[in-house]
């Protein structure tokens, strides 16, 4: 078809080129994602507000990991930008790299947890403490969805010849975006565990 | 003036017009889809069918949900009377005393009030409304052959099916099931020993609730993603039919907070099984103190109205949209103020996220935040006036056929109105202090949700059962089922609005210890004999809905009410792809009825020789 196909208003009626639909239902997803963790924030900062609230020093490693995350995301964008680019050592270990720091950080928090223990901060204590727990479990769990994610990943990225075709790079790119979301997620949660 | 018919040689237009996808050129002779009984029928990826699954499973629970509500309506309207004879169903439930009268345990009354609003909330209202109709329709209207994601589509199904196998699992368990009513407030949610059914019932509860908002997700991403990316050429947004406006929305609102209903689970699961204390403080249970303190009940219910009130528009908004579909029509009129109502549903819904705690006047929060709430409570009175003025307006002057879709459609806008008003009163922070937890409340959202999204249902059932099965269903019984619906409903309804003013509470076991309300006893005597009706004229529209699936009258042309959407050009039994060649593209809005002397103009008709310019 070549001609170009209008309506009653002359109007071009084309498809127009839309956003990927996986992606789009990804971002959907994030944004779902998201309103869960705004609720337990807000319920956090309802909690604090209502009194009863004990306070104590969130452990160090909390703050640390996020550097951790963040380096991680940094290595995976390098590893999308060699991708692009065609150079397969950057795309392979840059992923690989995004790869390591994700268990790091996942190793990092159960540390953290520890940390808490130590401090006499129990998962069934006051809610300040539970709310830690709690909110800080679940990024990790989407964490780990992420790494299985990024696991599939290296595993095309070293398993198969590297092509980089557009169906490829869609597919990479829905990683990319779910693992930097993670970042940033863990970003906005600490906004909320340094003003405990 | 006589408007004429305009000759739609649709097959032409289609063939002429239509957008070659080469859709048979990847669908060989073994279709993926249709193969076999199991991939047809059980685990169906066509939307068609997924449609039809979740509009089967709806009526199930509705019949449960309903027969549950008889049930502790008996009790409630004939206290003196011996429930001996629902021993066989009900067994231990039943309490027989020593004079040999029977009642329902106290326990179990509760539990059927729970379960009542939980099944009809959940289960018929957004599984049933919403699933059935935007699986059916997305694609039909937008002209596309199935949904973005059929296989997540399917999984939406079975999510829901898996929460509907587990909650029915928890009818049956021995301590009976959840009984801290459908909003399942802490302490009783969320201390097994509270009361019995809040053991193993609200296990049960919760694990099926948290299935269905997974459905829920499944679908509302599909839903969006589909509107989003599948419409046919010349579908813009501005010339979607309401119908799938309202779906649109309704996923969007859902998407954003069913999670938080799920941030506010999780807390209460860990409060039942971590031993936190996030709801939990300073509890005396038996004579003994918990060691919980620090947590607040309240915040529990925060976490439950963000979700539970736009949970409310959840249901109303697919009937909102199936309405004006239906309404314009029977009326063969375009719909009044198109883009007012998009705007509006729009409106309402971005509202729906500032007023949950209208909920919760009484739950000791500070006045001047309840003010705030109240303003924006009230302001959602706007949109929702500028629709039922443009329902109105459409149906002024029109050219109505009174059908069984059709009245349901009026049906619906009436019941709206009504509990429309009483959702005034109860906004106004100050009169809501009396009006909290009475009948009062219970009339207002049984009008308003409850009938009126049953209503929208209804219509939509009567209005595309010929697209969904080739046949009609009966109109003398469409005619009964709507008119003993329309009575009953007022008639079991209305009275509660005067109980609830002389404050009667509402998930009371029973009033006669109260002097004040034993003024009453007639009226609820009067209520439960009307609900025994309605329930015995839901029947009638069982009946005729099985019966019709097989025998109904057959439909023999492809557009039988002569509308103007993209549904009526596929086959009167669409296959697998929605339509056998090519796809419609569209060439103007959904409304184009009794524009320039024609009855109407279907939306795949190019301009016409002579036609004054379109409004879309
Ligand atoms: C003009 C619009 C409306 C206003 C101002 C309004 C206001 C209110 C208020 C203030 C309450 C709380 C009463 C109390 O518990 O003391 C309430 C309860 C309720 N409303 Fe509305 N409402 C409106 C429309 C609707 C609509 C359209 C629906 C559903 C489709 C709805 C469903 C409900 C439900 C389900 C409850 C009770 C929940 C429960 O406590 O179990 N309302 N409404
Ligand atoms: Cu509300």
């Amino acid at each position: 078809m070549t001609r170009v196909m209008t309506d009653i208003h002359g109007q071009n009626m084309e498809r127009r080129s839309r956003i990927h639909p996986h992606k789009l239902a990804l971002w959907i997803g994030l944004a779902s994602i998201m309103m869960m963790f705004v609720a337990l924030t807000s319920a956090y900062l309802v909690k604090k507000g209502g009194g009863e609230w004990l306070d104590f020093e969130v452990p160090q490693i909390f703050y640390f990991n996020a550097f951790v995350l963040i380096f991680s995301s940094v290595l995976l964008q390098a590893s999308y930008v060699g991708f692009k680019r065609g150079h397969e050592k950057t795309y392979k270990y840059g992923l690989a790299g995004a790869f390591v720091l994700g268990i790091v950080f996942v190793i990092l928090q159960y540390k953290g947890w520890q940390a808490l223990y130590d401090l006499g901060i129990y998962l069934s204590g006051n809610p300040s403490g539970s709310f830690l727990y709690i909110i800080s479990g679940l990024h990790a769990l989407h964490v780990i969805g992420g790494i299985v994610a990024l696991l599939v990943a290296l595993i095309f990225a070293f398993r198969l010849r590297f092509v980089p075709t557009k169906r490829r790079r869609n597919r990479f790119e829905l990683v990319i975006h779910y693992w930097h979301f993670m970042g940033f997620l863990w970003l906005y949660l600490l906004i909320f565990l340094f003003s405990i | 003036m006589e408007k004429s018919t305009l000759f739609v040689d649709d097959e032409k237009l289609l063939k002429d017009k239509g957008y070659d996808d080469h859709f048979h050129e990847h669908h060989h002779d073994e279709d993926p889809y249709q193969s076999n009984f199991i991939t047809k029928y059980i685990f169906s990826m066509d939307h068609k069918m997924i449609a039809k699954q979740f509009l089967l499973t709806g009526m199930f629970w509705a019949i449960i949900g309903a027969a549950m509500s008889v049930i502790f309506r008996l009790q409630l309207g004939f206290p003196a009377e011996s429930l001996t004879w629902l021993k066989p169903l009900l067994g231990k439930w039943i309490v027989v005393n020593s004079q040999g009268v029977g009642h329902l345990s106290t326990e179990f009354y509760y539990a059927m009030v729970t379960m009542h609003g939980t099944i009809i909330v959940f289960f018929v209202l957004t599984a049933g409304l919403s699933g059935t109709f935007s699986n059916l329709l997305i694609p039909l209207q937008i002209g596309a052959r199935d949904m973005a994601s059929p296989l997540l589509n399917m999984m939406s199904y079975w999510f829901f099916f898996l929460a509907s196998v587990v909650m029915f699992i928890s009818l049956f368990v021995s301590t009976g099931p959840f009984s801290g009513g459908w909003v399942a407030y802490p302490p009783l949610s969320a201390l097994p020993q509270a009361m019995s059914g809040s053991g193993t019932g609200m296990t049960l509860w919760l694990i099926s609730l948290t299935l269905f908002v997974v459905s829920v997700l499944l679908g509302g991403l599909n839903y969006v993603t589909t509107v989003l990316n599948l419409r046919t050429k010349g579908m813009s947004m501005w010339r979607l039919p309401l119908t799938i406006w309202s779906f649109f929305i309704t996923a969007i609102i859902g998407l954003l907070s069913f999670p938080v209903l799920v941030a506010g689970f999780l807390l209460l699961m860990a409060d039942r099984s971590l031993g936190t204390s996030f709801y939990l403080s300073e509890i005396f249970i038996n004579g003994h103190a918990l060691d919980n303190v620090g947590g607040s009940p309240v915040l529990y219910q925060h976490l439950f109205w963000f979700l539970g009130h736009p949970e409310v528009y959840i249901i109303i908004l697919p009937a909102m949209g199936i309405v004006s579909e239906v309404m314009s029509t029977h009326a063969r009129k375009p719909i009044f103020g198109y883009k007012a109502m998009v705007i509006s549903i729009a409106s309402i819904a971005f509202l729906s996220f500032l007023v949950w705690a209208h909920h919760m006047f009484v739950s000791g929060m500070n006045p001047f935040i309840a003010n705030f709430f109240t303003i924006f409570t009230l302001i959602i009175a706007v949109p929702s006036a500028v629709k039922v003025f443009n329902w109105i307006s459409t149906l002024y002057k029109g050219n109505l056929t009174l059908n069984t879709p059709m009245l349901f459609a009026i049906g619906f806008v009436s019941m709206f109105i009504s509990g429309g008003l009483t959702g005034l009163y109860l906004g106004n922070s100050a009169i809501d202090i009396q009006m909290h937890d009475t009948y009062f409340v219970v009339a207002h959202f049984h009008i308003v949700m409850g009938v009126a999204a049953f209503f929208g249902m209804f219509a939509g059932v009567y209005h595309w059962f010929p697209k969904m099965f080739g046949r009609f269903m009966n109109e003398t019984l469409g005619k009964i089922h709507f008119w003993g619906t329309m009575l009953t409903a007022y008639l079991i309804f209305w009275p509660m609005h005067y109980m609830g003013l002389a404050g009667v509470p509402r998930r009371y076991y029973k009033f006669d210890v109260f002097d004040t309300f034993s003024q009453f006893s007639e009226l609820n005597k009067f209520i439960t004999v009307m609900a025994i009706i309605a329930f015995f004229v839901q029947l009638v529209f069982v009946t005729n809905f099985f019966h019709s699936m097989f025998f109904g009258k057959k439909v023999r042309s492809k557009n039988p009410w002569k509308s103007t959407t993209l549904e009526w050009t596929t086959p009167i039994l669409p296959g697998h792809g929605n339509w056998p060649g090519k796809l419609p593209t569209v060439q103007r809005w959904a409304y184009d009825y009794g524009k320039d002397g024609f009855d109407f103009i279907p939306q795949i008709q190019p301009k016409l020789d002579g036609e004054t310019s379109a409004v879309h």
